[in-house]
C-alpha cells in the first residue's frame, strides 16, 4: 500500500472519532513467575489522546508495550488475553510484528535517534517498508514528517548532520517525526518528556495537540499536569490493575475511586 | 456523608489546607458575631454596640484579603487537583459569601442607628427570631464546611425556606403599618431593609451550603430549592400571561 492511499484512507477514517481503535480484553502479562498485569480491559478510541498514569511499577508501561508487541522482545514475558486493532487480534499468527509496529508506532522516554543523519533517521521507516517510488517522494515524506513534528524550520538546512547532534528536545521531536514518517494509525508514547526541559516539553505537548487530529495517541506519563493538559481521557493503573478510566476532566476534578484520588492529590494510599 | 481525607505525602501541603480552613472558620465566626451584634444593637437600642459593629466589618474584609492571597498562592505553588482543588476553590467562594454577610450585618447596624431616632414599630419584635434562624444556619453551614459534611449542608440549604416565609410575613405586616400611618414610613422602610438584609444573609448561607456540598461530593445539588420569599408579589400580582398587557384592571394598577 503506498503512502497516498494510506493517507486518504486515514482521512476518511478520521470521521469516525470516538469509535474503538484498539481494544484490550483481560490482558495479563507475567515476567517469569511474577504477574505484572492482572487482566486489563481498556478501549482506545479512534483519534483520542489517552493518558496512562500511575505509580512506578503499576503496569502502565507494560500495558503500553503490549499494544505494539514490544514485549515480544523480552524472553520471559508471557501475555494472555486479547488485544485488537480495528477488530483484528494483533497477537494472531498472521500478524507480522514489524508491519504492526508500522501501524502502531512508538516514542520512547529517552530520545533514541539512530546514529545517522537527520534525513536518514526520518527516511529509515519509509525505506524499509517500501513506501516510496523515488528519491523525490522520499524527500517529501521526510519534509512533511519534520514539518508535522515542528522541527523543519530548525533543521531544514542541515539534514545531513547527525541526528544525535541535536538538543534533547529536538531529538525527541526527530523521533516523533520518525514515527510519523511511516504514517502510523496509533502512536504510543512512553514518558516522552521526562528527559526534557519545560520549553521542550511544551513544544512536544503542542505537537501532540497538532497531530491528534490524524493519529490515535496513547501516552504514559508521570507528570500528572501533563496528562491533564494533553489527554481527553485518563486511565489510572495501580499494582497491575486498571483502577479507573474516564474523561480527563472528571479524573482530575472528581475521581470515582479513592485510590485515584489519593494518587493524584499526593496522598498515601 | 462526610468524606475522610488521608494525609498528603508532603506535610506542609496539609498544613496549608488546614490554615485555609482556619481562616474560613475565623471569618465565619466573625460574620456570625457581627449579625448577632447588629440585631442586638437594634433590639436593645444600643448605639454604642451598633457603631462598634459597623467598625468591625473591616476585620472580616481583612481576613478575606488574606484568604484571597493565600488561595492564589496555593493554586500557583501546589497546583491542587481533585478534592484539594475543590477545597481551595471553595474557600475562595465561601470567603466572598462571608464577606457579603459581613456587609449586610454592618448595614443592619447602620439602620439600627437610624431606626433609633424614629418611633418604634411593632414588627421589629419578629426580627430577633428571624435573625436567630439565620444565625443557626450560618453556624451549621460552617460546621458542615469544617466537617465536609454534604448532608448537613443539604439540610441548611433546605431550611432557608422558613426564613423566606418569615420575611414575607414581616414585609406584609410592615406594609400594613405604613399604609395605616404614613408617619411610620421612615422607620418602616428601614425595618424592611433590615429584614431584607437578614434574609439575604440567609441566602448567602445557602450559597455556602451549595459550595460545601460541591466540595464534599464533587457534584452540584441538582434539585430546585424550595423558596418561601413571595414578597415580590405581596402587593402586585405576578404578571399573568393570559391577561393582555396594560388591561388596567389588575391589583397593581389599583395600588398605584
Amino acid at each position: 500500500m503506498n503512502y497516498e492511499t494510506k493517507t486518504a484512507e486515514k482521512l476518511m477514517a478520521a470521521e469516525n472519532i470516538g469509535e474503538t481503535k484498539m481494544q484490550a480484553r483481560d490482558v495479563r502479562v507475567s515476567y517469569g513467575d511474577t504477574e505484572a498485569l492482572h487482566g486489563v480491559n481498556l478501549d482506545v478510541r479512534h483519534n483520542e489522546v489517552l493518558a496512562l498514569i500511575g505509580p512506578s511499577g503499576c503496569g502502565k508501561s507494560t500495558f503500553l508495550r503490549c499494544l505494539n508487541r514490544m514485549n515480544d522482545t523480552i524472553d520471559i514475558c508471557r501475555i494472555s488475553g486479547e488485544i485488537t486493532l480495528d477488530g483484528q487480534n494483533i497477537y494472531d499468527r498472521s500478524i507480522d510484528p514489524v508491519q504492526l509496529r508500522a501501524r502502531v508506532g512508538m516514542v520512547f522516554q529517552k530520545p533514541n535517534p539512530f546514529p545517522k543523519s537527520i534525513f536518514d533517521n526520518v527516511a529509515y521507516g519509509p525505506r524499509i517498508h517500501g513506501f516510496t517510488r523515488d528519491k523525490e517522494e522520499l524527500r517529501q515524506i521526510v519534509e512533511t514528517s519534520l514539518r508535522r513534528a515542528g522541527l523543519w524550520k530548525e533543521v531544514h538546512d542541515r539534514l545531513d548532520e547527525p541526528g544525535t547532534g541535536l538538543s534533547g528536545g529536538q531529538q525527541q521531536r526527530l523521533c516523533i517525526a520518525r514515527a510519523i514518517a511511516v504514517n502510523p494509525e496509533v502512536i504510543l508514547m512512553d514518558e516522552p518528556c521526562s528527559a526534557l526541559d519545560p520549553i521542550a516539553t511544551a513544544l512536544i505537548e503542542e505537537l501532540i495537540d497538532e497531530i491528534k487530529q490524524s493519529y490515535t495517541i496513547v501516552i504514559v506519563t508521570h507528570n500528572m499536569q501533563q496528562a491533564a493538559r494533553v489527554s481527553r481521557r485518563t486511565a489510572f493503573f495501580h499494582l497491575g490493575n486498571l483502577v479507573e478510566v474516564g474523561e480527563t476532566e472528571q479524573i482530575f476534578t472528581n475521581p470515582g475511586d479513592q485510590r485515584t484520588q489519593d494518587y493524584i492529590t499526593g496522598r498515601f494510599g | 456523608m462526610t468524606s475522610e481525607q488521608g494525609d498528603h505525602i508532603i506535610r506542609s501541603y496539609d498544613e496549608e489546607l488546614e490554615h485555609l480552613k482556619e481562616l474560613i472558620a475565623r471569618m465565619g465566626g466573625l460574620a456570625e458575631t457581627q449579625l448577632a451584634d447588629a440585631v442586638d444593637s437594634l433590639v436593645r437600642n444600643d448605639q454604642e454596640l451598633a457603631t462598634r459593629t459597623i467598625r468591625n466589618d473591616e476585620k472580616i474584609d481583612e481576613i478575606e484579603h488574606e484568604l484571597d492571597a493565600y488561595t492564589v498562592r496555593m493554586l500557583a505553588l501546589r497546583q491542587p487537583v481533585a478534592s484539594d482543588l475543590r477545597m481551595v476553590i471553595s474557600a475562595l467562594k465561601v470567603a466572598s459569601d462571608l464577606e457579603r454577610i459581613g456587609d449586610y450585618a454592618a448595614n443592619v447596624a447602620k439602620r439600627a442607628v437610624a431606626l433609633h431616632q424614629q418611633q418604634p414599630l411593632d414588627p421589629v419584635r419578629s426580627l430577633p427570631r428571624m435573625a436567630k434562624l439565620v444565625q443557626t444556619n450560618i453556624k451549621r453551614v460552617l460546621d458542615a464546611y469544617a466537617k465536609r459534611d454534604a448532608n448537613m449542608a443539604l439540610n441548611v440549604w433546605e431550611s432557608d425556606q422558613e426564613i423566606d416565609e418569615m420575611y414575607t410575613s414581616l414585609f406584609r405586616e410592615t406594609l400594613t403599618y405604613m399604609m395605616e400611618d404614613p408617619r411610620s414610613i421612615t422607620s418602616g422602610t428601614h425595618l424592611l431593609f433590615i429584614a431584607k438584609n437578614i434574609e439575604r444573609i440567609g441566602d448567602h448561607a445557602t450559597n455556602i451550603a451549595e459550595i460545601v456540598y460541591f466540595m464534599a461530593t464533587g457534584n452540584q445539588i441538582m434539585i430546585d430549592r424550595p423558596k418561601g420569599d413571595t414578597s415580590s408579589f405581596a402587593v402586585v400580582e405576578p404578571p399573568n400571561e393570559d391577561k393582555t398587557a396594560g388591561s388596567g384592571s389588575n391589583n397593581g394598577d389599583e395600588q398605584k
